[in-house]
């Protein structure tokens, strides 16, 4: 176990390592540096003088990826790429290039994506086992024919007509609750209330068919026949042996989801003016804010590579058969 | 003649027509294919499908062949004078419906309106008063709107109703006298496609065509003389505008899709037949791609292709190349950061597909990698790109609206369902509400990505037996014993 998990974070490193080669190259391959301070800089005639003073004090003014005029080691020591990519790995992010300390700028930001993503991916899941383990207790009957209709039809309607339409609804016409916005303390539940909503409504298409599927391929299996011919009860076939036995596909899945509930719905966040990681991510991109930008692919990635390995070490509680090697 | 633009998207488009064409061809001839095949066929939801889809697909090809019209020689010009072409490229669908873009009001109208959403100050009997004054093209021919709009509007959507009736009613009766040849007798043909006792489900693909042609007659009577889904906030038609997304939405969806291709089936069978390093650097790539959020990373592409296009703007001559340049970029950069999925599952069946005993026997036999991989292993995978495919396809008609929203999407100036949507929100808090974009946008794009859904899951069905089992029925089968 332990050789196994060290196994992975050797491999989780290596691509890490390749995700800041790649973002580094994109984002350089059309912005030099020059640029970048510049837009930064933001008066309209800039002098050579200002940019290379704004360039010195943020490190830009080194080559990209290597330093012919450094000896040594330093050589690639001496350079834009390593002074950004090296001390992400110490989680050390340092500071935009507009100047405001990104490490603050995230953990402010936290609270708020985490307090509409969290309850969003639980709920989210929950609800989607609920309908599909409603659909298969009652297969093949007319319930089950019209709610996987009903889920093809609501997995074919873009989520931005659910946000739009509920918002129009519940908080224009209804005035139920606030359009848009984010207060912390208990009145955070007014605001959260309608995105959590939406949220679950237009995904729960598209999980449920999912989780219906998982359920049924166990349905088809022996022992649930000899679970059955024991003389249990369906209701305890589906909850005691099927549900149980399904756990390790949907934890697949709901592993698979972990890194998007951090990084927050970039479309939600912005639609319901959630201070959150996604809005940030839109502002950092409009106003291609290179420090922040890299900082979030590295942060997304860390979190998808840990997902992953959360959800190998899970399947050993899971599934006692399954040993990590 | 006019001047022919050969875009970069038609030209993949037209292709992808005459691949899928190939393909019917190769189907027909192959006893395998066409008997799993015939699953879909058999299948009367896909084949519903299937006739939107259609009225989809030619539409959109109606709209992808571009041209820019000769001007009319100015008089008196030498005779050998260079021709002149018209600045706007145009295609068959824009002259097609020329009625509904030379309509342009002022601004918004509500769907079948003649009179203007915005009240303007006119001058009756010496006072001035608001009122809303008539618009310039919708219910123009009446005169006097107040007593004959009902009526007329009435009168127009009857007959176009029937008339699409009459054309459904005429192609049931063509397709049960082509059946009769088969099945004995012209009235039992009849009977047995109504009673939907046929193999290939002609009750319901007969509906179908019924519902839209009557909603097209419905169109060709009402549209000539009224916006028949109001207009925007610059004044344009809203029907044509949706009519001209629905071309980007069929470019994203199989332009994108087949760009994931190339990437996946090489790296994919490659990684499963050689294993060993080949699979572990195949593998770190796709695990390299796969962790970065996927819409951060199409940014960062996106934010990379209009630098380029800035820089380089004098390649393109017109507006629409520029655009349609652009959305065909936007496709290759959704290929290049989508292969990871099928190149994974591609992997995974090759690496079982490898270790069987015909392959091993080909080993024997001295047959080259290069040989064995394209004879032997890719058309046993063939199944699973086909159905990735059209799984991909309703995705990313979904995609490209969230993409436009976060500013990433197709070029401003081509209309596409994100942008429609995008500018409704803002319509959505007016007072009046203008809900009639947002409707149309909804209505066209719900009718198009649940026709690929349904089809997608007919052919999932028929090249994946297991998925057979996941099939809702609305009654319980006997159960087998």
């Amino acid at each position: 176990m332990l050789n196994y998990i060290l196994r992975r974070i050797g491999y989780a490193l290596l691509i890490l390592v390749g995700v800041n080669l790649l973002t580094f190259t994109l984002f350089f391959a059309v912005n030099s540096p020059d640029n970048i301070a510049r837009l930064n800089i933001g008066a309209k005639r800039v002098s050579q003088d200002a940019i290379e003073k704004w360039k010195a004090e943020r490190g830009y003014d080194k080559p990209l990826w290597f330093n012919s005029k450094a000896e040594g080691f330093d050589k690639v020591r001496q350079t834009i790429f390593y002074d950004r990519s090296l001390r992400l790995f110490t989680l050390n992010f340092g500071t935009s290039d507009s100047g405001r300390d990104i490490a603050h700028e995230i953990a402010n930001r936290i609270p708020a994506s985490l307090a509409l993503a969290g309850p969003m991916l639980l709920l989210t899941v929950f609800s989607g086992i609920a309908f599909a383990l409603l659909l298969v207790f009652f297969r093949a009957s007319y319930l089950d024919f019209w709610g996987t209709v009903v889920c093809v039809v609501m997995m074919s309607i873009s989520s931005l007509f659910y946000i739009i339409m509920a918002q129009w609804f519940f908080g224009k016409t209804l005035k139920l609750v606030p359009l848009s916005g984010f207060v912390p303390g208990l009145d955070l539940v007014k605001f959260l209330a309608l995105p959590l909503v939406v949220g679950i409504v237009f995904q729960l298409g598209s999980e449920a068919r999912l989780f219906r599927a998982m359920l049924l391929e166990e349905v088809g299996k022996d022992y649930v026949r000899t679970a059955r011919s024991k003389g249990l009860s369906e209701p305890a076939v589906l909850f005691g042996h099927v549900l149980r036995n399904a756990w390790l596909p949907i934890l697949t899945h709901v592993g698979a989801l972990l890194p998007y509930a951090f990084l927050g719905s970039i479309v939600f966040e912005s639609f319901f003016g959630i201070p959150g990681l996604g809005t940030y991510v839109v502002e950092a991109i409009a106003g291609q804010d290179f420090a922040i930008v890299h900082t979030m692919v590295f942060l997304g990635s860390l979190l998808y590579i840990l997902a992953y390995l959360a959800t190998d070490i899970a399947y050993t509680f899971v599934d006692p058969r399954v040993r990590l090697a | 003649m006019p001047k022919f633009v050969f875009l970069w998207t038609d030209l993949v488009l037209w292709l992808v027509v005459a691949t899928v064409i190939a393909y019917v061809v190769h189907v027909r001839r192959n006893a395998d294919l066409r008997k799993t095949w015939q699953h879909v066929l058999h299948d009367a939801p896909a084949m519903s499908a299937a006739v939107v889809l259609i009225a989809f697909i030619t539409i959109a090809l109606l709209d992808s062949i571009h041209f820019r019209p000769r001007l009319a020689a100015v008089p008196g010009a030498a005779a050998d004078a260079s021709e002149a072409y018209a600045t706007r490229t145009v295609s068959p669908l824009d002259l097609l419906l020329r009625h509904a873009v030379e309509a342009r009001e002022k601004t918004y109208s509500v769907p079948l309106a003649y009179w203007s959403f915005q009240r303007e100050t006119a001058v009756v009997d010496g006072r001035e008063v608001r009122e809303l004054p008539r618009l310039a093209h919708g219910g123009s021919h009446l005169q006097d709107p107040a007593r004959e709009w009902k009526p007329d509007l009435l009168k127009r959507s009857l007959a176009g109703i029937a008339g699409g009736l009459v054309s459904a009613l005429l192609l049931t009766f063509a397709i049960a006298a082509l059946r009769d040849r088969t099945a004995g007798g012209w009235s039992q043909s009849l009977g047995e496609m109504l009673r939907g006792q046929t193999e290939i489900p002609w009750r319901a693909i007969v509906l179908t065509t019924a519902v839209l042609s009557m909603f097209v007659g419905w169109l060709a009577a009402v549209w000539p003389v009224y916006h028949p889904f109001g207009t925007d906030r610059t004044g344009n038609d809203v029907l044509f505008q949706a009519l001209k997304s629905v071309r980007t939405a069929v470019v994203i969806g199989s332009l994108s899709t087949i760009a994931t291709l190339p990437l996946a089936i090489a790296l994919g069978v490659l990684a499963g037949y050689f294993k060993g390093w080949v699979d572990d650097v195949i593998q770190y790539f796709y695990t390299v791609l796969s962790a970065i959020p996927p819409i951060l990373l199409v940014a960062a592409f996106v934010l990379l292709i209009n630098v380029y296009i800035d820089r380089n703007a004098e390649n393109f001559a017109t507006g629409v190349e520029r655009a349609e340049f652009r959305l065909f970029l936007l496709c290759l950069i959704l290929g290049i950061t989508g292969w990871a999925t099928l190149c994974r599952l591609l992997r995974a069946e090759t690496l079982k597909i490898s270790e069987l005993e015909y392959v091993q026997a080909a080993h024997a036999f001295g047959v080259s990698h290069w040989r064995i991989m394209r004879r032997h292993i890719l058309p046993n995978v063939m199944h699973l790109v086909l159905i990735v495919a059209v799984l991909d396809f309703s995705a990313l008609v979904l995609y490209e609206a969230v993409l436009s929203y976060v500013g990433v999407g197709v070029d401003p100036n081509s209309s596409s369902f994100g942008s429609m949507i995008n500018l409704a929100r803002s319509e959505m808090s007016r007072d009046p509400v203008v809900w009639w974009n947002l409707a149309t946008a909804f209505t066209f794009m719900l009718a198009l990505v649940l026709a690929a859904n349904l089809f997608a899951d007919a052919v999932r069905e028929a090249f994946d037996p297991r998925a057979r089992a996941f099939r809702p029925r609305r009654f319980r089968l006997k159960e087998a014993t």
